[in-house]
């Protein structure tokens, strides 16, 4: 028993040298406090989901529930059955618009970024720099002249409209560039001696190296997918993603605030599931221990 | 041997007339750009898109910046008059201006130093536990609805949370509409940014910290690094300098384009514009009177704005750790 928990201190003094007891209890009080206040927004969220409609329009209003009831939930359901297009539908739409973007995007942007971050060519910082400034342009005002050339594309009132943006908005190259120049060239170099090519470094050597990195870019795109309703660019009702019904329901007024509550829930849930899985998996992926230049 | 001859061509001494040499350099970038196939066909795939959906819809917007264009007519060219109207006659860009600088002034540099804190504390723990407390840090972001709960914590009437506290401990005697005072409006957004500010910079950060080498803190260890904050400052954070300048690129683009908390909470237009932010002005000409030039040139104007600052600030990053 000693030896167990000898062996796990000596464990976690190899992983943080030089940590004051004093410094370690600040810093775990300072995290409750602020965490107390972060969570907030999560708590209300759930708290909402099981209120009855009576408590729901409780004036002064209040976070905690006290009488937890799921008809929040059967209601919601009865109405996504009224549903003129099944439910199903939508979801399968929100699975096509998510997931290619999110997918496209991440290897995209990875495979751009690669030669960017550690190949020499002509243009490249010039493109480099592109991509880091045109997240400085206002989204609010480019977005008419991408309409105009998303209809002269004629991909307008489909998928790909959603989709192909999505797989060149700015920030995962910048983040994946910024992760794949901290690989050590001589990682490259042995691959190089071992017979592989560029597209198997970028496969085999670069990509799980920056595993943390990657998988922080799903989350943000998976956030900037499912938010998105397609009400510019779908206009075809069989096209539409889970959100825009979902969001339709809710505009039901007051009879209907106890299933918005639950919509609102589901809503939420699902890139918080997606950021969990994603999360626990953020974790120390460099190989290279050992390996110095 | 190809590259050889290349090399030995722009080792030349330029005694050559100017026509020789500018086809010697030609001929060695036409070498270069036909040595990089495979890194062009690597991009490819991206900044096709990217030049179609970004490059173009901007390059289309700054054009637009010089003409009086409603959306529904052919746009008339204006030459630099939205420009000189920007800021020679509107007074309420002037406002917003000045509560955008306010505001990035302050929720930058601190959101920034925020997000690295959280980062640096969440990176001391391990496995599922810590999975959990970064979402709890990261809700505010996630999960779409804080503009409730400020709604609810801001509310005018004594009902209000602040309210209702700042009573009971008798600090005020009745109750103040928060949103609707001039003088509270901008420093409670302040405060709500900094609420909402551990967002992508602070994953970013997370992600960075673990593919800092773990045997490089051994070796400082040994070097005499002393305590964790000499580590921080010597070890990790010129570990992740990378991480730094992308944090603090997604900071700028955040704290300048602030509208969203201004709108949703203080309403556009705010009490006397006390909320009124650059992109809250644009929004109102953009969407509301569909004036797309004017909007297109405060976008332009907007966006060298971002551009100055990051110059700035990526000089001062270039000297961490020294």
């Amino acid at each position: 028993m000693k030896n167990m928990l000898k062996k796990l201190f000596r464990h976690r003094k190899n992983k943080h040298v030089n940590r004051s007891f004093a410094g370690n209890t600040l810093l775990f009080i300072l995290m409750g406090i602020c965490g107390i206040f972060m969570v907030l927004p999560l708590v209300m969220i759930v708290n909402n989901a099981v209120k009855p409609l009576d408590e729901l329009y409780q004036y002064p209003p209040k976070i905690f529930v006290r009488n937890p009831v799921f008809t929040n939930f059967s209601d919601l359901f009865t109405l996504m059955n009224d549903s003129w297009i099944p439910f199903s539908r939508y979801i399968l739409n929100s699975v096509i618009i998510t997931g290619g973007g999110v997918a496209g995007h991440v290897l995209c942007a990875s495979l751009a970024a690669y030669p960017l971050a550690k190949h020499k060519f002509p243009g490249r910082n010039i493109l480099f720099n592109m991509v880091v400034l045109s997240m400085m342009f206002s989204w609010t005002v480019t977005q008419i002249p991408q309409y105009l050339i998303i209809s002269m594309l004629h991909i307008n009132n489909t998928y790909l409209a959603l989709i192909l943006p999505a797989w060149s908005f700015g920030m995962g190259l910048y983040l994946m560039k910024q992760f794949m120049e901290q690989i050590p060239d001589s990682l490259r170099e042995s691959a190089r001696l071992d017979g592989a090519n560029e597209w198997q470094i970028f496969w085999k050597i670069i990509m799980p190296n920056v595993k943390p990195a990657w998988l922080t870019l799903a989350i943000f795109q998976f956030q900037q997918m499912w938010i998105n309703t397609g009400s510019v660019f779908l206009r075809d009702e069989q096209l539409k993603p889970l959100q825009y019904a979902l969001q339709q329901i809710t505009a039901g007024g007051v009879a209907r605030a106890g299933a918005a509550a639950a919509v609102t829930f589901i809503i939420a849930s699902i890139p918080i599931v997606f950021f969990l899985l994603c999360q626990s998996n953020v974790i120390e992926t460099m190989t290279t221990s050992g390996m110095k230049e | 041997m190809g590259k050889t001859r290349v090399e030995n061509k722009t080792e030349e001494p330029p005694e050559k007339s100017g026509a020789q040499l500018k086809v010697s350099k030609q001929a060695t970038l036409k070498y270069r750009i036909m040595k990089s196939r495979e890194s062009y066909l690597m991009i490819a795939p991206y900044f096709i898109l990217f030049f179609f959906f970004t490059v173009l819809p901007v390059a289309l917007s700054v054009i637009f910046s010089f003409t009086d264009f409603n959306l529904l007519e052919w746009p008339d060219f204006v030459g630099w008059r939205n420009y000189t109207k920007l800021f020679l006659e509107d007074d309420i860009f002037m406002i917003a201006l000045k509560n955008t600088l306010i505001f990035a002034v302050i929720t930058g540099p601190v959101s920034y130093m925020l997000c690295l804190l959280f980062a640096w504390i969440i990176n001391e723990f391990k496995g599922p536990l810590r999975a959990f407390l970064t979402l709890i840090f990261y809700a505010p972001s996630i999960c779409g609805n804080a503009y409730l709960v400020w709604n609810l914590i801001l509310t005018g009437d004594r009902y209000g949370y602040l309210n209702g506290l700042l009573l009971k401990l008798g600090i005020i005697d009745e109750a103040i509409l928060w949103m609707q005072t001039e003088k509270y409006v901008l420093p409670v957004l302040i405060i709500v940014q900094l609420w909402l500010s551990l967002g992508t910079g602070f994953l970013s950060f997370i992600a960075g910290l673990q593919t800092v080498d773990k045997n490089l803190y051994e070796a400082a260890a040994i070097d005499g690094v002393k305590n964790r904050w000499q580590e921080l400052w010597y070890v990790t954070l010129p570990a992740m300098k990378p991480q730094l300048m992308f944090g603090a690129v997604m900071q700028i683009t955040q704290s300048f384009a602030v509208a969203d908390i201004s709108i949703n909470l203080a309403g556009n237009p705010s009490v006397n514009y006390a909320g009124a932010t650059v992109v809250t002005h644009l929004l109102d000409y953009g969407s509301t009177r569909f004036e797309m030039g004017y909007a297109s040139a405060i976008a332009t104007v907007l966006f060298l704005l971002m551009v100055g600052t990051n110059k700035l600030v990526q000089k001062l990053l270039g000297r961490v750790g020294e």
